[in-house]
């Protein structure tokens, strides 16, 4: 179990798997991964498919999912506290947790998510209340290797250039996630050295 | 040379997606005596052409003369070919028993697979019995296979056991580190007080000792060794060898 926290947001990420997989479900040459997002108050409705949708093709192109072909990965994400930039903390929590299960994967990522407010200026890793008073708001997924945006999930109405400062911000920030993970993993792992 | 890079790199925390490169040499000549030193990758490494990257968080292992390896933290198996392992006999249909060894799919036992089994004098096991077996067939495309006899058909310490003893499950480093050649961790449990384990590489270790009470205390030592320091470790057993319970 890994809790994600992002300034107050705060979410717990547990993997399950590789397991058995219902024959209607099942790939015959990779992995099915399933990821279910529960909010913190009442049931999943449309916007968390949206965004398990979301985490989910991320997390399908770091995974080598051809390691264990017609098994299931169930990913499962329980919002604690949603003060902003909640997809963005629902990624780092599930990079983490596949990562401490032990799975495959081809490279890291992690989530940043960018407002634009009123006035043209760009916050990174906002409030609830700053994302309230923005005029767009995006969250990218980069990845560690290069640094490159493998999913972008934008709401509002921006410029080509804002959109091309918002990845330039992300990318930045991400040095500061990654430095994290490498942290946290040597902690995990001092115990044992 | 090329593998001092990864060489280097011995005993520290590495990350999925951190990468070596290998200088490849143009031109190779025929008269050298010395070939280039490639790696030989274990688990947690994949390999591609001159490029080597890691798949799995862990610390990297080295074994003389090129065999590097992730050591990871992991509770899920996954079965591979040759290894021991203790499973759970689910169903009998026909000639097959179905096993449970806590991976993906349930494996497959034929019942002539114990030492002395022929089709008149069948092997005596019954639904929920601890077996100790191998893999003879594990990859990721096909049912495992297990075998209770070894290579020349003899049962080897393999076969069916159980009865008074406690089945746990651990973590597959804390069963690797118990299985290692030079084990602090069995050292130290040869010195509490006599009893029986069987340790499945698929994390599942069976206990038996002369009480119950003894058998409970050992299980307890054992699932707390994964998150316990060596001298966190070293402590407990001190503490319970005086005869504080």
């Amino acid at each position: 179990m890994i809790d994600g926290r992002d300034g107050d947001t705060s979410v717990m990420a547990g993997v399950y798997g590789p397991a058995e997989v219902k024959v209607s479900k099942e790939i015959y040459d990779r992995a099915t991964l399933e990821v279910l997002l529960q909010p913190k108050v009442g049931p999943a409705g449309v916007r968390e498919q949206s965004q398990e949708q979301c985490v989910r093709e991320t997390c399908e192109a770091a995974l080598l999912l051809s390691l264990h072909p017609r098994s299931s990965l169930t990913l499962i994400l329980q919002v604690l506290h949603d003060d902003g930039s909640l997809l963005s903390c629902c990624l780092n929590a599930a990079c983490m947790a596949l990562m401490d299960a032990g799975l495959s994967m081809s490279c890291l990522f992690c989530g940043v998510t960018c407002a634009i407010g009123a006035d043209g200026d760009i916050i990174a890793d906002p409030t609830a209340a700053q994302e309230k008073e923005s005029r767009a708001l995006m969250t990218f997924a980069i990845d560690s290797t290069e640094r490159r945006v493998m999913m972008s999930s934008t709401k509002g109405s921006f410029s080509v250039q804002e959109l091309q400062e918002c990845v330039a911000v992300s990318q930045k920030a991400s040095e500061k996630v990654f430095q994290f993970y490498r942290d946290s993993v040597r902690r995990r792992y001092s115990k044992n050295l | 040379c090329d593998i001092d890079i990864l060489k280097e790199k011995i005993g520290e925390v590495l990350l999925p997606g951190d990468e070596f490169v290998f200088e490849s040499e143009d031109t190779i000549f025929l008269t050298d005596n010395v070939k280039p030193e490639r790696p030989v990758c274990g688990p947690g490494l994949r390999q591609s052409g001159n490029r080597l990257v890691v798949s799995k968080s862990g610390v990297l292992r080295h074994k003389p003369p090129h065999t590097f390896w992730m050591d990871s933290q992991q509770w899920r198996y996954v079965p591979a070919k040759a290894e021991t392992v203790i499973g759970i006999v689910t169903s009998k249909s026909g000639d097959i028993f179905k096993v449970d060894v806590g991976g993906s799919e349930q494996a497959s036992l034929s019942y002539l697979a114990f030492e002395g089994a022929t089709k008149r004098n069948r092997p005596n096991v019954q639904v929920g019995d601890l077996v100790f077996a191998q893999f003879t067939v594990a990859n990721k495309d096909m049912e495992p296979e297990l075998v209770c006899i070894d290579g020349s058909g003899r049962a080897n310490g393999m076969g069916v056991f159980g009865g008074g003893g406690l089945l746990l499950k651990v973590s597959l480093g804390l069963v690797r580190r118990l299985l290692a050649p030079q084990s602090d961790i069995r050292s130290d449990l040869e010195q509490l007080f006599p009893c029986e384990l069987v340790v499945g590489m698929n994390g599942r270790i069976w206990v038996r000792a002369s009480t119950i009470q003894q058998t409970l205390i050992i299980s307890n030592l054992l699932q707390s060794c994964d998150t316990l320091t060596a001298p966190q470790r070293r402590e407990q057993f001190r503490k319970l060898q005086k005869g504080g319970l």
